[in-house]
């Protein structure tokens, strides 16, 4: 019991141990705040690239594409685990506004907007037909023509606040698109027979998926105009991919090695038609290993921030080792007077560390509580330091960005808090030490000098 | 006299220490006994050893040949526990420089020897009835109403009062007072040796250190230690 309270009396009456107070809610609120912003835009993005991929793919990165689909999509139609399937085309073409001068290359995806809606958060994506996914390539100007939806960035321009400038309805324009058809056997096929590679779309809508590298090079058009201009039309249809949501309560994993194990079964039965070669390239990923490549880049990002950070905390720890030194140098005549009256070295030393447990948790509190207050105030703080000093964060005319992350995980505080309060006892372990092995009559006689 | 009337004895207590490239050897075969509820002054010129011996008597510190011991058990054959035991209960420390600790109250202060064996459980049990006896100490050397006072707040007189009274708390077998009057005036170190009279008179026994020699004449017995041993 007196350890606790000669603890609780070392940290309040010590001025000097506010200075390590003070350290350890820095470091803890400089963590806290790091982890809260970059947790946050990791766990964004992947929500997006998420809702961007839905649950499961089944595709090929060849851009002739894979045949037989419509029988998978039959077969996956018939189980209890999926919930809803995408066909999708994926393909480069040059698109040419009318007016502008010269082409543009960039990326399109063939989709049926409804069943895209269903498999994936397209429709949550779209300007002016979210609520009704099923025109969204029917522009409001004239529903006749065909219609197609182009990522924002490709048209639009934001604001210095990550606001872009959007009309209240499409304007009206025509897009050229030319695309490269393939033949099943992944020759060019030569337009003019039966082959269209041309056609003219009209602008029906934006999409702002709120992923930088989509919004900026894709176009979505009509699954059937797609197919065509792509070449995977004709007796070998063809698709590039199949989105897949699963049903609220299948596993990710576990949905995804059934489709694996469907479409092995699939590939074998089908191995002796005439097409089944497009089928070997044919992978069943989740949507974590599709967009892997984008969202390893943000992990290890995070995951370096973290680090770095975590060195910050061996200032601390540092910090905490000197003002521990000073304290037990400065407090001999107590240890000594412990022992004289029968304390033992484990005692002398639980008081230094109990001392230290509470340094690292108030300093964990403090710096938490500050970090809270921080992070609620973070977009309005940045707001203002760009009106006043035109400083942002993250470029909003750049990042695809919104508003700065800032709900804080108690999870995360916890572990920080805990890392903090270790971090604590670590830098107070050697000078505790040193007091419990102090020798009693020494420890007296110092303060006698 | 029967052995059983000592309660500590040292037998050829012998203790050096290193002062740079010298060795001083200060106690050279220390013998002595001391009796139960005696009041046994040890008196010496600066140096002589006398802190020294008392340090080695309470356990502070260890001879470098020699034995102590407590009511016939050897001092060298307790365990680390033991002698933090021994420490807490058998012996009580008055030292000249006080040693309260600031962060805690008088009252705190003296019943510090009662809170350092106890866990927290079994202080929630005895807590009342331990501060009762603190509180009772101290009002019987006139300290009931600084109680709740910083050591600080309190003067040398006052500080030494409490430290007796820490020392007692436990009720040792032996209170071991190094040069106690040492740090006072002679009017309030003449108090404090009032205190320690009136514990002697109720059976406490005492071993003082001291230097001077009118401070030794009010204990019982008087031993002068000179060059490393008892004359």
């Amino acid at each position: 019991m007196y350890k606790i309270k000669l603890a609780i009396r070392y940290f309040f009456r010590r001025r000097i141990s506010y200075l390590a107070l003070g350290a350890v809610a820095l470091c803890v609120f400089i963590v806290v705040v790091v982890m809260t912003v970059m947790t946050g835009l990791v766990g964004d993005f992947k929500k997006k690239n998420h809702s961007f991929t839905g649950d499961c793919v089944v595709g090929t990165e060849s851009l002739v594409g894979f045949v037989y689909y419509e029988d998978f999509v039959k077969i996956l139609g018939a189980t209890d685990f999926v919930e809803a399937v995408s066909p999708v085309i994926n393909s480069f073409a040059l698109a040419n506004s009318e007016g502008a001068e010269g082409s543009v290359g960039l990326e399109i995806i063939g989709i049926d907007p409804v069943l895209h809606s269903r498999a994936t958060g397209f429709a949550e994506t779209l300007h002016y037909h979210g609520d009704d996914a099923a025109i969204a390539f029917q522009p409001d100007y004239d529903s006749n023509l065909a219609g197609c939806v182009v990522g924002v960035e490709l048209w639009l321009n934001r604001n210095s606040k990550g606001e872009y400038f959007y009309d209240s309805s499409p304007v009206e324009a025509a897009i050229s698109v030319t695309c490269f058809p393939l033949t099943a056997k992944g020759a060019l096929a030569k337009a003019g027979t039966d082959v269209v590679n041309t056609k003219t779309f009209y602008l029906s809508d934006f999409s702002e998926s709120g992923l930088a590298r989509v919004d900026s090079s894709v176009m979505y058009l009509p699954f059937e105009d797609a197919q065509v201009l792509c070449g995977m039309g004709g007796p070998a249809r063809r698709v590039s991919r199949l989105h897949i949501k699963f049903r609220p309560g299948v596993a990710l994993e576990e949905g995804c090695q059934k489709v694996r194990e469907l479409w092995a079964e699939f590939s074998d039965k089908t191995s002796s038609e005439q097409y089944a070669g497009l089928l070997a390239g044919v992978s069943v990923q989740s949507w974590k290993e599709h967009r892997r490549e984008f969202i390893a880049a943000m992990e290890k990002e995070q995951t370096m921030m973290t680090a770095m950070f975590g060195l910050v905390g061996l200032t601390t720890v540092f910090v905490v080792f000197v003002v521990f030194y000073m304290i037990v140098s400065h407090k001999t005549k107590d240890i000594g007077t412990l022992k004289s009256v029968g304390a033992s070295n484990c005692d002398v030393m639980g008081v230094f560390l109990g001392f230290a447990v509470l340094l690292g948790a108030v300093g964990s509190a403090v710096g938490a509580a500050a970090g809270l207050v921080f992070l609620r105030n973070i977009n309005s703080i940045e707001g203002w330091l760009f009106e006043r000093f035109g400083f942002q964060l993250w470029d909003r005319t750049i990042y695809a960005i919104g508003e700065i992350p800032h709900r804080m995980e108690p999870a995360m505080v916890l572990v920080v808090a805990g890392c903090a309060i270790l971090s604590c006892v670590a830098g107070a372990a050697l000078p505790s030490i040193r007091a419990a092995k102090a020798r009693c009559v020494e420890s007296l006689q110092v303060s006698q000098i | 006299m029967s052995k059983d009337d000592f309660i500590i004895e040292a037998q050829d207590i012998h203790k050096s220490y290193r002062m740079g490239a010298a060795e001083v050897h200060v106690l050279k075969g220390v013998e002595l006994a001391v009796r139960r509820g005696e009041f046994l002054a040890i008196v010496g010129a600066s140096g002589s050893g006398k802190s020294t011996l008392l340090h080695i008597l309470g356990a502070l510190d260890r001879p470098d040949k020699g034995q102590v011991c407590y009511d016939g058990r050897k001092l060298s054959e307790m365990s680390g526990g033991e002698l933090n035991r021994y420490r807490n209960k058998m012996v009580g420390f008055v030292f000249q420089f006080y040693h309260l600790l600031d962060e805690l109250s008088v009252l705190e202060n003296v019943i510090l020897p009662a809170m350092v064996p106890a866990g927290i459980i079994r202080w929630l049990s005895v807590r009342g009835a331990v501060r009762r006896r603190g509180q009772e100490l101290l009002e019987e050397v006139g300290l009931s109403e600084r109680a709740s006072h910083k050591p600080y707040q309190l003067s040398g007189g006052e500080r030494q009062r409490a430290a007796i009274v820490r020392a007692i708390m436990n009720e040792p077998s032996v209170l071991l007072a190094d040069e106690p009057t040492g740090n006072l005036d002679s009017a309030t170190g003449n108090g404090i040796l009032d205190v320690l009279e009136r514990l002697n008179r109720a059976g406490q026994t005492i071993v003082m250190v001291t230097h001077d020699e009118r401070v030794a004449r009010r204990a019982g017995r008087t031993i002068t230690l000179a060059d490393g041993r008892i004359k």
